[in-house]
């Protein structure tokens, strides 16, 4: 239930920071649901078996699932990268854009 | 062939990717290097569509990990028909680039090469968080080619292609964990009937597909594609038509066919969604006054015949769905690649700045009309048969309503064709013009102003020619393709040996 209600409340956020003008906002509400999505995978997996996922010290009924761990590490690699490339984007040639900012 | 070789249709242009980037080439040796990836591809594509042509499925288990734990690469007739197609395409669009000395900045055919790896990886994939992946790797270097290959407005236009990409990703990784929460697997194999059986893993699967959609441009999620191509370099546009939303339609040609099992309750989507695809898309190209995004908006008409294909689900549909993708890769970029040639040239794409290219350039004009002819679906071009069956596939399968949009669309599509003619290849040069009453203004006796005839460099049309003598090859050869469709077509409705193949 607390992880469902942090996914919620940050994927509210991010929507609302992403239907903002600025660049830097946007790129802000992204990460929020890039991260509320990140929460969303882990809880995929179960939240419920939490020892490390290791043959022979944890039998495997309460060991974690290593899967979603490894999904969510490939994500934020992912979305990091390109977050600092759109931030790139943000700071250089902003007098192309002709539409007003403020 | 050996299926342990499949990964090489992602390795080989990363590892060539990667050696470009670190020891810069000199110029001549880099648009030479860059083509031996995707020329490779070609012979190696054309060799896999071989041993597949009649239903054979290789499937490789990378790192030999077990099946059902491990990442298959996976071909059969679909995506040996699909890999070759892009391979020719990143192998013509690359003669284009180094034609219009595109490549001469250093890390052009480096980014070029990673988007062609990641397609291979796309295609080839049997895995849906994999899949992601790798239209990440396909995604990454696009942003690169976008903002550096552009004109005017291509930093704008790159905002909104990252930002709009960034978003749909993260729907698509939202869907792959409803799925993985539901299903407890991401591996395709193992999804196959999941989402038909149930509603929950639908949900999930629903969610991929409308992420797929907005990837694909579908209306009412298409905004971002007609804003943003037209401002890349025209070579850049037609790799990107060819290749980013044709991943898409793939994607869901292969998930619904596979998860769904072609589950009917949720056609009816399909079949409003495309339909409307199709309308608005050739409405969108009236307003437009540049070659370039009269041909996008004619894009996001022609994914809605594309994946109409799906939204039928017989045999025939999905056949001339098929068929309809490859020639429609061809083509379309055959028009980028001409209109794109008038533009490197002449140094605008506005229709009322350019005319009389015909008159002066018959061949680029007979370029440009043969492709047109085929988008608007006019024998003895490819789109005519592509057209043709998927009328026949939506009259039997009683959607009138579609069959009817399908037909108005062409003859709305030809009439766009023929403003660009009429823009471009018609009527007097308005440059000309000009110049000859500035003569007349200043009365010079010798009058006789020695106008420079700009042309167009022969190397600059090759690319264009080869595509559209493609595209008449395949009009008037028409039963190979068809026959290769229709087995690609068998393996989406029967999916047992596709399971069989990644299952073991």
């Amino acid at each position: 239930m607390t992880l469902a209600v942090t996914i919620a409340i940050m994927v509210a956020g991010g929507v609302y920071l992403m239907l903002q003008r600025g660049m830097v906002r946007i790129v802000l509400g992204l990460l929020l649901v890039g991260h509320a999505v990140n929460l969303l995978i882990m809880s995929a997996g179960g939240v419920f078996r939490r020892d490390q996922p290791l043959l022979g010290i944890n039998p495997p009924d309460w060991a974690a699932d290593p899967l979603p761990q490894a999904f969510v590490l490939t994500a934020i690699v992912i979305a990091f990268s390109i977050v600092i490339y759109m931030l790139t984007l943000a700071a250089s040639g902003s007098d192309d854009d002709t539409e007003d900012v403020s | 062939m050996n299926p342990a070789l499949l990964p090489l249709f992602v390795g080989v242009p990363l590892a060539v990717a990667g050696l470009m980037a670190v020891f810069t080439p000199p110029m001549r040796a880099r648009s030479t290097l860059m083509m031996v990836p995707s020329g490779l591809g070609l012979a190696a594509s054309s060799f896999l569509l071989w041993q597949t042509r009649d239903g054979q499925i290789f499937a490789h288990n990378v790192g030999l990990w077990p099946d059902g734990i491990s990442i298959p690469f996976v071909a059969d007739t679909f995506t040996a028909l699909m890999l070759w197609t892009t391979s020719l395409l990143v192998l013509v669009t690359s003669a284009f680039a180094a034609a219009v000395h595109d490549d001469r900045s250093p890390f052009f055919p480096s980014l070029v090469l990673v988007l062609y790896a990641g397609v291979s990886g796309a295609l080839l994939t049997g895995d849906i968080f994999n899949l992601f992946v790798f239209i990440e790797v396909m995604l990454l270097p696009s942003y690169g080619l976008l903002a550096m290959m552009g004109a005017f407005g291509r930093l704008r236009a790159g905002r909104i292609y990252v930002t709009v990409n960034l978003l749909t990703s993260t729907i698509f990784l939202a869907g792959v964990a409803l799925v993985y929460g539901t299903a407890g697997t991401v591996h395709m194999g193992e999804l196959a009937g999941a989402a038909s059986e149930s509603p929950m893993v639908a949900v999930g699967m629903g969610v991929v597909i409308l992420a797929l959609s907005i990837k694909a441009a579908v209306v009412p999620v298409h905004g971002w594609l007609a804003r943003t191509y037209p401002r890349a370099s025209p070579a850049v546009t037609a790799l990107f038509s060819g290749l980013h939303t044709k991943v898409a339609i793939y994607a869901i040609y292969r998930l619904y066919a596979l998860v769904f099992d072609g589950d009917s309750t949720y056609l009816w989507i399909g079949v409003v969604a495309f339909s409307a695809t199709m309308l608005i898309g050739v409405l969108g190209a009236v307003g437009e006054d540049t070659t370039r995004s009269i041909l996008v908006f004619h894009m996001i008409s022609q994914i809605g015949y594309i994946l109409f294909g799906v939204a039928l689900f017989t045999e025939i549909g999905l056949m001339a769905g098929i068929f309809y993708l490859v020639h429609h890769m061809i083509v379309k970029a055959s028009l980028f690649l001409s209109t794109g040639a008038i533009e490197h040239t002449y140094g605008t794409g506005a229709l009322n700045e350019l005319g009389g290219i015909a008159q002066r350039q018959p061949l680029l004009g007979l370029i440009f009309m043969g492709a047109a002819l085929s988008l608007a679906g006019l024998p003895p071009f490819s789109g005519f048969v592509a057209k043709l069956s998927l009328v026949i596939g939506a009259v039997d399968a009683q959607q009138w309503t579609a069959a009817v949009i399908m037909i108005v669309v062409s003859i709305i599509t030809l009439m766009s064709m023929l403003k660009i003619w009429g823009g471009v290849f018609w009527g007097k040069d308005p440059a000309r013009e000009t110049e000859h009453e500035d003569a007349g203004a200043t009365s010079d006796p010798d009058g006789s102003t020695t106008v420079t005839t700009t042309r167009v460099r022969p190397m600059v049309l090759v690319p264009g020619l080869i595509l559209t003598a493609t595209t008449l090859c395949i009009g008037l050869g028409a039963q190979v393709l068809l026959a290769l469709s229709t087995e690609a077509a068998q393996g989406l409705l029967d999916t047992s040996g596709y399971i069989e193949a990644v299952l073991g």
